[in-house]
Order: structure tokens, then sequence, then C-alpha cells
């Protein structure tokens, strides 16, 4: 019997057993959905957090020297090392002039210190709106595009101007339908005029980026954010990585010279990159690798002894058939084929709906979700491969059961 | 006569059953001879032999001792793919209870045995088409063996025993679930292959008025020949 034959026949019989095929298909379809989901699901976590989460948060080539850690990640810190962050100086704005004066004019230093006022438009007001007291090169270190208006300049932060950009979202929330270019913005009930509309953002996780005034650091809210001449974070950036370390370097040194540490001594101030969270997903995203697959994996196996199960109530209740294929000329290989056959075209065809639907969930998560999902056709081939190849498995024993049928017994059988 | 028209020959036949601790010898040593173009009836009571003697003709069974040639070829030291091979190409079956597969239709159920000989599927056709017609059932191509009378059945697995051209029909008790009219028209059907076309067939059965259909009568008892007789058909 040719293997179009063997074809035919397993097509005719999952035809004929619609309901015993849908469960075999199952299992493979289970198995090759969820492997499709998860393994998309953190692809497209990694992909985000690599290229979206870091750039935005952190910027790209880009490090915030501050006092101490700003955010956590990974382990939390002890008492003593929470005790010697707090006895540390913070950084003024004279630091910042200096490193701004001192390192290497290839990069670019900005200044920024900010927090949550209380930001009023008439009698509209919200206190969810992030006030930031930054230096003009600020707009491009953080890649914030104007789409209406302009930034700020130099003379502007040298004189303190009450002037503002405002983030997309405060302008729609503030300015429904009209220009707010030119239009005045209480924070911190300080007057401010705004020159500039920022570019959108986007969202990190669901938290959208666009909420935010930015103003000098140099102008009135620097009466409200920090103590006096102190700022938040000094932020440099580099053209290139290469660029990061030697300017990181710079800083390092200028600012022991600045608080007259010995060498020995530990820096007592902080540099930020987006390495740590990098790393610290590094951690996540390996565990996630590790585990998830091991789960989709038992998934499949538990698809492969469902598909065993079946396959063998099929070669019980087809004893006789097998018996009269025997009689009629049969060999082994062709029952083992045909049984093979069928087992693989369930397999596959659980596989391919298994692609579709795993596809489909990936798009769900990310429609409905803040979680993004990025589909690797990586993972939809070895799914493929996994969910078909189970098949096979839990197809050889029982095909290989019936091949093995004594003809006479088989024919006997009722 | 040479030997050449003998088609089955044993020679000291003999199956042995395992019974638990008990073996059960079956067949004691049977020696028989049939030529080309006979149509002879093995009688028997139950628990003669005479099933476990048509298994091992029928080559689903093989002998524990003793030699079995069929058409001049020694069958008793075959391997399971040579049997299959030799079920395909030289013996027809007709069972007792017909054995056609339920879901196929009266067409594919006559070309079964042709896709396990490896004939092309148009060719497959023509001549699993022609061997319907010849048993009558040109019209019922189509059917599934639910949709068949009894005696429309069983000329679907004769059409199915003949497609391959085989050199014996073996039939086992072929009218045992059909009424005595139909029966009559399954032995005419069958007398006709055997007159007409010298078709050779070997039919087991243990009633008296079927096996008198026979040109000769072997009676099997205790797994031994114990009588071997031409008849007038």
């Amino acid at each position: 019997m040719s293997f179009l034959e063997a074809v035919r026949l397993a097509f005719g019989m999952i035809r004929a057993q619609k309901l015993k095929s849908f469960f075999s298909m199952v299992g493979a379809f289970i198995g090759v959905t969820f492997l499709i989901g998860v393994v998309t699901i953190v692809n497209g976590m990694d992909r985000y957090v690599k290229e979206d989460f870091a750039g935005k948060l952190f910027g790209i080539n880009t490090f915030t020297l501050r006092f101490r850690p700003f955010v956590n990640v990974g382990q939390e810190p002890s008492r003593e090392q929470r005790r010697e962050w707090n006895r540390r100086p913070r950084l003024k704005i004279a630091d910042y002039e200096a490193l701004a004066d001192q390192v290497d004019p290839r990069f670019l230093v900005g200044v920024e210190s900010m927090s949550n006022v209380e930001t009023a438009v008439g009698h509209k007001r919200s206190t969810s709106i992030e006030a930031r007291g930054v230096s003009e090169s600020y707009f491009r270190i953080r890649k914030i595009d104007i789409a209406e208006g302009r930034v700020f300049s130099q003379p502007e932060v040298e004189h303190g101007a009450d002037v503002v950009v405002i983030g997309s979202e405060v302008a729609d929330k503030f300015f429904a339908g009209v220009d707010p270019v030119g239009r005045t913005i209480r924070v911190a009930d300080f007057p401010y005029r705004i020159i500039g509309v920022a570019e959108s953002q986007g969202k990190v996780f669901g938290i959208s980026l666009d909420k935010f005034v930015i103003a000098p650091y140099t102008s009135q809210i620097k009466r409200v954010v920090n103590p006096h001449n102190v700022v938040d974070g000094i932020i440099v950036k580099a053209p290139d990585i290469p660029g990061m370390n030697e300017a990181r370097a710079q800083v390092e040194a200028i600012m022991r010279i600045r608080r007259h540490l010995r060498p020995g001594q530990a820096d007592n101030f902080h540099f930020e990159t987006s390495d740590d969270v990098l790393s610290f997903w590094a951690n996540i995203s390996n565990i996630l690798y590790t585990a998830l697959p091991a789960l989709v994996g038992i998934s499949l196996v538990v698809g492969g002894i469902v598909i065993m199960n079946i396959m063998l109530m099929a070669v019980a209740e087809r004893t006789r058939e097998i018996g009269i294929r025997k009689s009629l000329g049969a060999r082994r290989r062709d029952i083992l084929r045909q049984f093979l056959v069928e087992a693989t075209a369930l397999s596959t065809f659980g596989a391919a709906l298994g692609i579709v639907s795993g596809i489909g969930l990936a798009y769900l998560v990310n429609v409905a979700t803040p979680l993004p999902a990025h589909v690797s056709l990586g993972s939809i081939i070895v799914a493929v491969f996994l969910g078909v190849g189970v098949g096979v498995m839990s197809g050889v024993y029982p095909a290989s059961r019936a091949a093995r049928l004594d003809p006479v017994a088989a024919l006997r059988f009722e | 006569m040479n030997d050449n028209h003998i088609l089955i020959r044993t020679v000291g036949l003999t199956r042995d059953y395992a019974m638990g601790v008990e073996v059960v010898r079956a067949l004691r040593g049977v020696n028989l001879e049939i030529r080309r173009s006979e149509y002879v009836a093995i009688m028997g009571p139950s628990g003669s032999g005479k099933s476990t003697f048509m298994n091992l003709i029928g080559c689903l069974d093989t002998p524990s001792g003793g030699q079995y040639w069929l058409n001049g070829l020694e069958v008793s030291k075959m391997s399971d793919d040579e049997l299959a091979r030799i079920r395909n190409k030289e013996i027809g079956f007709v069972f007792q209870t017909f054995n056609l597969l339920p879901r196929a239709t009266s067409l594919h159920n006559v070309e079964l045995p042709l896709i396990y000989g490896g004939v092309g599927a148009k060719d497959r056709r023509d001549r699993a088409a022609a061997a319907l017609e010849s048993v009558g059932l040109g019209d019922r191509m189509g059917h599934k063996p639910s949709e068949l009378s009894g005696g429309q059945r069983q000329r679907v697995a004769i059409a199915r025993a003949l497609v391959t051209d085989p050199s014996i029909i073996l039939a086992d008790e072929p009218t045992g679930n059909l009424d005595s009219q139909t029966s009559e028209e399954i032995m005419k059907v069958l007398a006709d292959l055997n007159d007409r076309a010298g078709q050779t067939i070997v039919m087991v059965t243990h009633e008296h008025d079927i096996a008198a259909h026979a040109k000769r009568v072997v009676t099997l008892h205790d797994g031994v020949i114990s009588s071997d007789r031409a008849q007038a058909a």
C-alpha cells in the first residue's frame, strides 16, 4: 500500500469518527496553543523591556547620577545600606554646573528634579501630574519632541522664566479642543505660560508617560520640588556605549574630587543606567524561559497520553477490521502505517489549529492587557514539531499493537 | 497429470494449541492434495479441526509441523510479510460473517485487496467494478454493507475474493448466516465460478446439503482425514 493510500485511508477514518478525532486533536491543539501563547508573551515582554521600556525610561546610552538608587530592582537593600544612603550628601546645582563645564563636550549633560504637585487650569485641578524642573538640554537627552510650540531656551533657563512644556495627556485633559500654547497653567499655584506641547511618549506597562509639565529648573517650582539648590539627578547622554562608559568615568572622577573622597573610599553617589533593569529582567526572563516551556511540555505529554488512549481504543474497536485487512494481504507495515498516518494527521491538524489559536491568544493578550506580545517564527516551528512529534510518538505503540495482531484471532474478534 | 496441477499439498500437517498447561492437538497429520479447478468441501463436526485446517490453507496461521505447498511454494516456512503477500495474490476468502468493512462502499470493499497488492487507482477501480458486475451487483457499487441484503453482502465478498484472480477461493461456512433460498443463490454463484472459469474452490461447511454442491468431500475427524470421496455435483 502506498503512502498516498495510507493518507487517504486515514482521512476517511478521521471523517468517519469525527468526535473521536476531535478529542485526539485537542491534545496537540492545547499544547501548541499554550506553547505559542506563552513564548509569544514572554518574547514580547523581552523585546519590550529591552527596546521600549529601558529606552523610554532611562534613555539609550544615557545614565543618571543620583545621590542614591532611585528605583530598586532585585534585592531589597539592607538596613545598613539604607542608613548609609540617607547619610549621603544630596546633589547640588553646583555639581551640575561643574559637570556641565568639565566633562568632554561630546556628552550632553542635563539636570532633572521631579515631584507630583497640584496642577490647575481655571477650576480644573489634578494631582497626578508630574512637575519636572530641568535644563534646556533635557529635551534632547530624553528625546522629547515637540508637537506644538517650542521648548525653552538657555536664556529662559538662566533667567528662571516661568514657561512650561506640557505632556500630550495634560493638553488633552485641560485644553480639549483648544490650543494650549500661550495659555496659563498653575503649577503648585505658580502661574506658568505654556510654550509647547510634547509629542506623545506612549505607555509603559499601561502607565501613561504623557502626564507631565516641564519647566526650567531655575523657575518658581524649585521652591517646592526640592530643598534649596538640590537636584534629583544629573543626566548624561553619550553618543554610543563606549562613550557612555567614558562619560561615566569622567563624571565619577569629577564627583570624587568635589566630594574629597580618598582612594579606596567608596563612591557616595549612584549611577543609574538601564543595565540595572535589564539585568534584573534577564534573571526573570531566564526563569520564565525555563519554567514555562516545562509547563507547556507537561500539557503536550498529557495531550500525547490522550492521543495514545484514543488510538488504543481505536485499535481495540477496529480489531476485526485489522483482521479483515490482514486476510486480504495487508502486511504489518501497512497496518502500522495506517494508524501512524492517522495519529500524525490528527496531531498535525491539532497543531495547525493550535497555531491559529496561539496567535489569537497572543493578539488577545496584546489588546486586552498592557502586556505586549510578539509571535516569533521560532516558537511556531518548535510548537509544530513538538505537537506533531507528540502525535507520532503516541501513535507508535497503538499502531505497532495493531500491526502485530494475529489475523485469526482478529477475525474472530466480536 | 503432472505436479504443476497440484495447487495444494499438505504432508503430515499438524497444529497444536497450548491451552494453559495442556496442549490441544487440533490437527494430527493431515495429508491432502487438491488439484487446479477442483471444488472441494471440507466437512466435519465442530472440534474436528476443519477451521484450523482452513486457517492453515488460507495462510492466516502457520502449522506446528509438517509441510504445506501452495502452488509449488512451501508456505509453512514463510515469514509474516510473505504470508501476507500469498494471501493477497493466491487466496480469496469468503467468510461466514462476510467481513466487509462497514463504513466502506461495495466498490471500496472489493478494491481493498488490490490496494494492498499495489495496483494503481484507475486499474483498481475498473477491476473492482468488473468483479462486482460478474456477481450481478453492477448497480450496487456505491452502497455500504448496511444498505445491502445478506445475499448481496456475500456477493460483494465473493467479488472481493475474485478480484485479485487468486489460485483458490477459500469459503468458510459461506452460507452460515443466510436463509436457505439465498444460500442456494450463493452456492450457484460458486458453482458457476468453478464450472465456467475453472476456479478452484475449497469450502468448509458442516451442512451436508451445502457440501453436496462440491465435487469432492473431505471429512475431518479429530484432526485427521476420515474420508475423502468424489461426488457428482
